[in-house]
C-alpha cells in the first residue's frame, strides 16, 4: 500500500538500533510504504548530516522531504498522520499514561536494562539490582492485558521493543538472567507475544545476527 | 463543569511553573498544593510511585506525572480554547522535537553550569548559547513560537530563560545584543498574566539558589 499522501517516505536507519525499529515497526503495522537507507555511522551520509544536522542521529523520517529525528517523535507524527490501526488512544487519560511509559522506558528502563548487561564486575550487582526493579514497574504497568496497547500493539509496546526483544539477546551474551518466565511471567509471556506477532516478526533484526554483533562488541 | 484539578508543586520548580502556564492559558480552575520536597506527601507517593516527584496533576482524582505529558494532556482535555499545540501533525511534530530539545538538552546544561567551576562552567556556557541561537532561529518573527499565542515550546523555555536571564541566577552570561529575539520574547512573555502570574518572585529564587550554592559547597 502505497503512503496515502502519495509523497515519498524514507527512513534514515542502523539495523542493529531498536530505535530505528521503532519507526520501521509504526510504518509496517500502518502499511506505510517507504524506502530505507541504512547508515554506517564511521561514514555519516550526506543525507544523515543534511536531515539531522543537530544530532546526526538515525533514526530520521523523511515525509514529503520534510525530516523529523526522535524516536518517540516519529511515532507519534506517524499516528498523527495515518490513522488507520492507531497506536495511541483516544482517551486523553489513557493517551497521558502511554506518553508516560514511553517516556520512562527511554529514561529509566531501557538505560537500566543497558547498563546491567554491559556492566563489569565491579558495578554489576547494583546495575543488576536496578535492571530488576526496572522490569518490575513495567510488568506492574502492563497489567493482564496482552498488550500494553491492549488487544493490539500500540505505542508502549513499540517504546518497549528494546525489553521485548534485545534485552533476550544481550541478557544471554551478558550471562545474567533479568527477563525470564520465572521472574516476570505476565512481561515474559508479553515478550513472547510481542515477537511473535505477525506484523512485528517480520520486522525486526535478525536474532543471529543480532546476537552476533553485539557479541562483537562486547569482546571489544 | 464539575472538574476537580489538583497541582501537587513546589513553588521554585521550573516543571512546575511549566504545568501552571497551562492551566492559566486554558483559563482552567485548579488547586496548586505545595510539597515538602524533603518531605513527601503521602498523596504525592501514592500518585506518582514511579518517580515520587512533582510536579503531579491530579484530574478528578486520576494522575498524570511529568510536567510535559501533563501539558499536552490539559490541551486535549480542555481543547475548547488556546490551543497549545498546532494542529497540522508535521508542525506538531516540530514543536515536540524542539520542546524535546530544550526539556532534555538545554536544561541538562544549565545543571552543569550550576554545578561546575571554572572551564568547564565556561564550557558549559558556550554549549547553552549555541543551543540558544538554534532555538532563536526556530521563533523568527513570530510573536511565540506557537505563533500568535503561547504553544509548547514557550511554556517549556519560558521558566529556563526566565532563571537563566532575567534572573540571572548563574551568573550573567546572555548578552542581549546577540539574543533580541529571545530577549524580546522574554519580554513579551512576561506581560502575559498567564506567566506572570507563575513566575516565582526573583528574590525568593535568588535565596533558593544561594542556600543550595552553600549546600553543594558543603
Amino acid at each position: 500500500m502505497a503512503s496515502e499522501h502519495g509523497e515519498e517516505v524514507k527512513v534514515l536507519g542502523k539495523w542493529s538500533s531498536p530505535f530505528s525499529n521503532r519507526v520501521v515497526l509504526s510504518l509496517k503495522l500502518k502499511g506505510v510504504a517507504y524506502k530505507y537507507s541504512e547508515e554506517d555511522f564511521a561514514n555519516k551520509s550526506d543525507d544523515l548530516l543534511k536531515y539531522n544536522p543537530i544530532h546526526k542521529k538515525v533514526p530520521v523520517l523523511i515525509h514529503k522531504g520534510n525530516p523529523l529525528p526522535e524516536s518517540l517523535v516519529i511515532v507519534e507524527y506517524i499516528d498523527d498522520t495515518w490513522t488507520n490501526n492507531p497506536l495511541l488512544p483516544q482517551d486523553p487519560y489513557e493517551r497521558a499514561l502511554a506518553r508516560f511509559w514511553s517516556k520512562t522506558l527511554d529514561d529509566k528502563i531501557l538505560p537500566a536494562l543497558w547498563n546491567a548487561c554491559w556492566s563489569d564486575e565491579k558495578g554489576r550487582d547494583k546495575a543488576v539490582e536496578e535492571a530488576l526493579e526496572a522490569l518490575k514497574i513495567l510488568q506492574e504497568a502492563l497489567k493482564d492485558k496482552r498488550f500494553f496497547g491492549g488487544e493490539t500493539i500500540g505505542l508502549v509496546d513499540i517504546a518497549a521493543n528494546f525489553i521485548g526483544y534485545w534485552v533476550a539477546i544481550l541478557q544471554e551474551i551478558a550471562g545474567l538472567e533479568l527477563l525470564t518466565i520465572e521472574k516476570f511471567p505476565k512481561l515474559y509471556k508479553w515478550s513472547q507475544e510481542f515477537v511473535n506477532h505477525p506484523v512485528i516478526k517480520e520486522s525486526l533484526p535478525p536474532r543471529d545476527k543480532l546476537f552476533a554483533f553485539f557479541k562483537a562488541s562486547a569482546s571489544k | 463543569m464539575g472538574d476537580e484539578v489538583i497541582l501537587l508543586n513546589f513553588w521554585v520548580s521550573p516543571y512546575g511553573i511549566r504545568v501552571r502556564i497551562a492551566l492559566e492559558e486554558k483559563g482552567i480552575k485548579y488547586e496548586n498544593r505545595e510539597e515538602d520536597v524533603n518531605k513527601k506527601s503521602p498523596l504525592l507517593l501514592q500518585m506518582n510511585p514511579v518517580n515520587k516527584t512533582i510536579p503531579v496533576l491530579i484530574h478528578n482524582g486520576k494522575p498524570i506525572c511529568e510536567s510535559l505529558i501533563a501539558v499536552e494532556y490539559i490541551d486535549e482535555v480542555w481543547n475548547d480554547k488556546s490551543p497549545l499545540l498546532p494542529s497540522d501533525p508535521y508542525q506538531r511534530s516540530q514543536a515536540r522535537f524542539w520542546t524535546n530539545y530544550v526539556d532534555t538538552k538545554m536544561y541538562e546544561i544549565a545543571v552543569k553550569i550550576w554545578k561546575s567551576e571554572g572551564e568547564e562552567k565556561e564550557a558549559a556556557k558556550e554549549e547553552f548559547l549555541e543551543c540558544l541561537k538554534l532555538i532563536e532561529e526556530q521563533l523568527g518573527d513570530k510573536p511565540y513560537f506557537g505563533g500568535d499565542n503561547l504553544g509548547l515550546l514557550d511554556i517549556v523555555l519560558v521558566p529556563l530563560i526566565c532563571y537563566t536571564y532575567t534572573y540571572n541566577i548563574y551568573g550573567n552570561f546572555i548578552n542581549e545584543t546577540q539574543y533580541p529575539k529571545i530577549i524580546a520574547w522574554s519580554k513579551r512573555c512576561a506581560l502575559k498574566e498567564t506567566v506572570s502570574k507563575c513566575l516565582p518572585e526573583e528574590q525568593r529564587v535568588k535565596e533558593v539558589f544561594s542556600k543550595r550554592r552553600q549546600d553543594l559547597n558543603k
